[in-house]
C-alpha cells in the first residue's frame, strides 16, 4: 500500500516541475522569445483563414466556438491555448511527454480547457479522429517523410475542413536568416535546430498537399522587421517563413 | 468567493472611465471593473479641459459626445502674446484660426465634471462594474492572475490591473515603478471666471514673466452668464498667497493681467493652486500591470496636452488589449503590454520635453530670450504649412494614431 500523503508530495513536486517548464515556454523574454514574437502573426493568419472558411466574424473574441481543432507538435501550447480561448474545442498533441505536461500545467493555471495527448499525429489518425481544422506550425521542416506525414494528417481533416501549415522555404535567404542569423548570430535558437536541406519550397509543399486530395487555398509570407522587432504577414513574400492553407472539398 | 475581472481599472477619472468604456464597447464579453474612492456622483472637480479634435473623436466614438456637447465651448480663435505685465499694448505674435482642414474646431472647452459623469454613466450602462467608493489597498501578481485587495475587505482577481490614479499614483509606488520628477516651483491657479461681454469662442494665452496665463472660453451657464476658464501660472509661494488671500486682491491682480476687454471680470469659483511639475514613470508596464494618463506621465499644462495625451494612452491600450483578446492572447502578458509601452512612451517623453522647454523658455524676462522666442513665434505665424502642423499636433492628429482617435472603432 502506498502512503497517499507521500504520493501527494510527489505529485506536488512534479507539478512544480511542470510549472517551471511552463514558465520556460511562456516567458516572452526567455528561451522561446522568437516564437512569442512570431505568435501574434501566425495566430492572426490562422484566425483569418478559419473565419473565412467557416463564415465567422474575425473580430469576435469567441469566433472559433464549436470548431474541433488539432494542433500537431503543440509544444508548450503557444498556439493551442489562444485557439482554445477563442472558443475552439482543442486537442494538443506532442510526442514529447514533458511538453504536454508543461502545456497542461499552463492551461490549468490559466483556466483554459484543452485535450492534451502525449502521442504522435499518426496515432490519432490511426484512431480515426477527425477535425474541422488541423494545424501544424513549424513542423513539416522537421519530419522525415513529408508526403507520408501529410497523407496521415490530411486524413483527419473533415470535408469542408482546413489544413494549415507554417514552415520555412529552402532559399539562400532562408539559409542566411533562419540558420546563420537566428541560430548562429542572434542565438535565438540553439545551433542545429534546423537542417536547411529539409526546408520545403512552397511549390513542393503545394504538390505534396494536393496529392493528399486537399485543395490549396492560399499561401502567405511572414516577414520580420528587425528595427520594430515585429513580424507581419506579407502575401507575396514566401522567401523565408510562410503559411499555407488547404481545404478538403465538402462531400458532393 | 472572489470576483474575477479580465481588467480592473484603478481610478474613475476621465482616463480610467474612458478606458473601461472603450474596452467594453470594443469587446462586450470583457469583464471590466472600475475602482475609485470617490463616491458616485461625488467629486467637486470644477476645472475645465481643452479637448483636442482627436480626443473629441474618441468621445464621439464611445457614444458620450452628444451628452457633453451642450456644455462644450468650441475654440474658434486663439491668440498668443508675449508680454511684460506692465505693457500697455501686447504685441500679438501668433493667431490661430481654430479650425482644421476638415472644418471642425481644433479644440473644445469641456467642464471635467460633465465629461467624467457622462463617461462613468455610459460605462455603467455598458456593463462595466463601478465599484465606488472603493480603494485599492494592495495587490500581488502571480503568473496566472493578479489578486487585488480593496479597502472594504473585498478581494478581486484580474488578468490586468490598470493604474489610472493620477500623477501621485499609489499603485505605481506599490508596483515598485520609480518616477522621475522635476518641480518647477510654479503653481497653476485655476478658477472659473465670469465676464460681462461674450468671449466669442476666443482663447487667449499670454506668456507673462511668471509663466503662461491662459483664459479659455467656456459655454455660458444656465442663466446665460458669460464664463471662461482661467489657468494662471505663478511662483508657488505667490500662487499660495493669491488663492489664500481676499477676493478683492485676487480680482485686482487678475484684472491687471487680463485687462478689461471683456468688461468687468470676477472669479465664480474659489481659486485653487496646483503645483506644477514634470513626472515621468521609468516604466509604463509590468506583468499584468499598466500605467495610463498622469500616473505614467504628468506634464506641465502649458500646451494643454496632459488630458489629450491621457486619451492617447487610453486609445492605444484599449486597442492593444482588444487585439490581443481577438487573437486569444493573454492581454496581461508582458509581450502584449510592451507593445503599448513602445507605442506610448516616445510620445509622452517627447511631449514632456517640448512642454518643459516651452515653459523654461517662456517663464523668464531676459531680453535676448524674449527676442528669440518672439521671432520664433512670429515665424510660426508666417509659415502657413508649419502652423497647420502645429495646429494638427495640438489637435492630436499625426503620428501612428490609435484607431479611436481617428474616430474609428477598434
Amino acid at each position: 500500500m502506498s502512503d497517499p500523503h507521500a504520493r501527494g508530495t510527489v505529485d506536488a513536486a512534479e507539478i512544480r516541475n511542470f510549472e517551471a517548464m511552463a514558465d520556460d515556454w511562456w516567458d516572452p523574454a526567455g528561451r522561446m522569445a522568437p516564437l512569442h514574437r512570431l505568435n501574434p502573426t501566425r495566430l492572426a493568419y490562422l484566425k483569418r483563414e478559419i473565419c473565412r472558411a467557416f463564415g465567422r466574424d474575425v473580430d469576435d473574441s469567441l469566433a472559433l466556438a464549436g470548431l474541433r481543432i488539432l494542433d500537431i507538435g503543440c509544444g508548450g501550447g503557444l498556439v493551442t491555448l489562444p485557439l482554445a480561448r477563442l472558443g475552439a474545442d482543442m486537442v494538443g498533441v506532442d510526442a514529447g511527454a514533458a511538453n504536454i505536461a508543461a502545456a497542461r500545467a499552463q492551461a490549468e493555471r490559466m483556466g483554459v480547457t484543452a485535450d492534451w495527448r502525449a502521442d504522435t499525429a499518426e496515432a490519432l489518425a490511426a484512431a480515426h479522429e477527425t477535425f474541422d481544422v488541423v494545424v501544424a506550425m513549424e513542423i513539416v521542416e522537421h519530419v522525415a517523410d513529408l508526403p507520408l506525414f501529410l497523407r496521415e494528417i490530411a486524413k483527419m481533416v473533415r470535408p469542408g475542413g482546413l489544413l494549415v501549415l507554417a514552415t520555412l522555404n529552402r532559399t539562400l535567404k532562408s539559409f542566411a536568416l533562419a540558420i546563420v542569423g537566428a541560430e548562429y548570430v542572434l542565438r535565438w535558437l540553439p545551433p542545429g535546430t534546423h537542417t536547411w536541406s529539409k526546408f520545403v519550397t512552397p511549390k513542393e509543399l503545394n504538390r505534396a498537399v494536393e496529392a493528399t486530395g486537399l485543395a490549396v487555398l492560399d499561401a502567405c509570407g511572414m516577414v520580420f522587421d528587425p528595427l520594430a522587432g515585429t513580424w507581419s504577414l506579407k502575401a507575396g513574400d514566401l522567401d523565408v517563413n510562410y503559411l499555407m492553407v488547404a481545404e478538403r472539398p465538402a462531400a458532393a | 468567493m472572489t470576483d474575477h475581472y479580465d481588467v480592473v481599472v484603478a481610478g474613475g477619472g476621465y482616463v480610467g472611465a474612458s478606458l473601461a468604456l472603450a474596452l467594453k464597447r470594443a469587446d462586450p464579453r470583457l469583464t471590466v471593473a472600475v475602482v475609485d474612492p470617490t463616491p458616485p456622483g461625488g467629486g467637486a472637480d470644477t476645472r475645465a479641459s481643452a479637448i483636442a479634435a482627436a480626443a473629441r473623436r474618441l468621445l464621439e466614438r464611445l457614444g458620450v459626445w452628444a451628452e457633453i456637447a451642450p456644455h462644450a465651448q468650441p475654440i474658434v480663435d486663439m491668440i498668443v502674446t508675449d508680454s511684460r505685465l506692465g505693457d500697455a499694448v501686447r504685441p500679438v505674435f501668433l493667431t490661430f484660426d481654430g479650425t482644421l482642414d476638415t472644418g471642425e474646431p481644433f479644440a473644445h472647452m469641456v467642464p471635467n465634471g460633465v465629461m467624467v459623469a457622462a463617461l462613468l454613466a455610459a460605462a455603467g450602462a455598458a456593463g462595466v462594474d463601478l465599484r465606488l467608493p472603493e480603494r485599492v489597498v494592495g495587490f500581488e501578481t502571480c503568473p496566472a492572475a493578479t489578486t487585488v485587495r480593496l479597502g472594504g475587505g473585498a478581494v478581486l482577481t484580474t488578468g490586468l490591473l490598470v493604474a489610472a490614479d493620477g500623477v501621485r499614483s499609489r499603485l505605481r509606488d506599490l508596483a515598485g515603478i520609480r518616477a522621475l520628477r522635476w518641480d518647477y516651483g510654479q503653481s497653476g491657479i485655476v478658477a472659473t471666471i465670469g465676464h460681462e461681454r461674450p468671449h466669442g469662442g476666443r482663447a487667449e494665452e499670454h506668456f507673462l514673466p511668471a509663466g503662461p496665463f491662459a483664459v479659455l472660453p467656456l459655454a455660458d451657464d444656465a442663466e446665460g452668464h458669460h464664463r471662461s476658464s482661467l489657468v494662471w501660472t505663478e511662483r508657488s509661494d505667490a500662487a499660495d498667497r493669491l488663492v489664500a488671500g481676499d477676493s478683492f486682491t485676487f480680482g485686482l491682480e487678475l484684472e491687471r493681467r487680463f485687462g478689461r476687454h471683456l468688461g468687468p471680470i470676477a472669479a465664480l469659483t474659489r481659486p485653487r493652486a496646483f503645483p506644477l511639475g514634470l513626472t515621468l514613470a521609468r516604466d509604463f508596464v509590468r506583468p499584468r500591470f499598466a500605467l495610463v494618463g498622469d500616473a505614467a506621465h504628468g506634464i506641465h499644462p502649458i500646451a494643454g496636452q496632459g488630458l489629450n495625451i491621457g486619451f492617447r494612452d487610453v486609445a492605444a491600450l484599449a486597442e492593444v488589449v482588444v487585439e490581443a483578446r481577438r487573437l486569444g492572447l493573454d492581454p496581461g502578458g508582458l509581450d502584449v503590454l510592451a507593445r503599448y509601452e513602445r507605442w506610448r512612451r516616445f510620445d509622452a517623453v517627447e511631449m514632456g520635453i517640448v512642454t518643459d522647454v516651452l515653459n523654461r523658455l517662456f517663464s523668464n524676462d531676459l531680453g535676448p530670450i524674449r527676442v528669440a522666442r518672439d521671432i520664433g513665434l512670429g515665424l510660426v505665424d508666417r509659415l502657413g504649412g508649419l502652423k497647420r502642423r502645429f495646429i494638427r499636433e495640438a489637435a492630436g492628429i499625426g503620428g501612428a494614431t490609435p484607431r479611436l482617435l481617428r474616430g474609428e472603432a477598434i
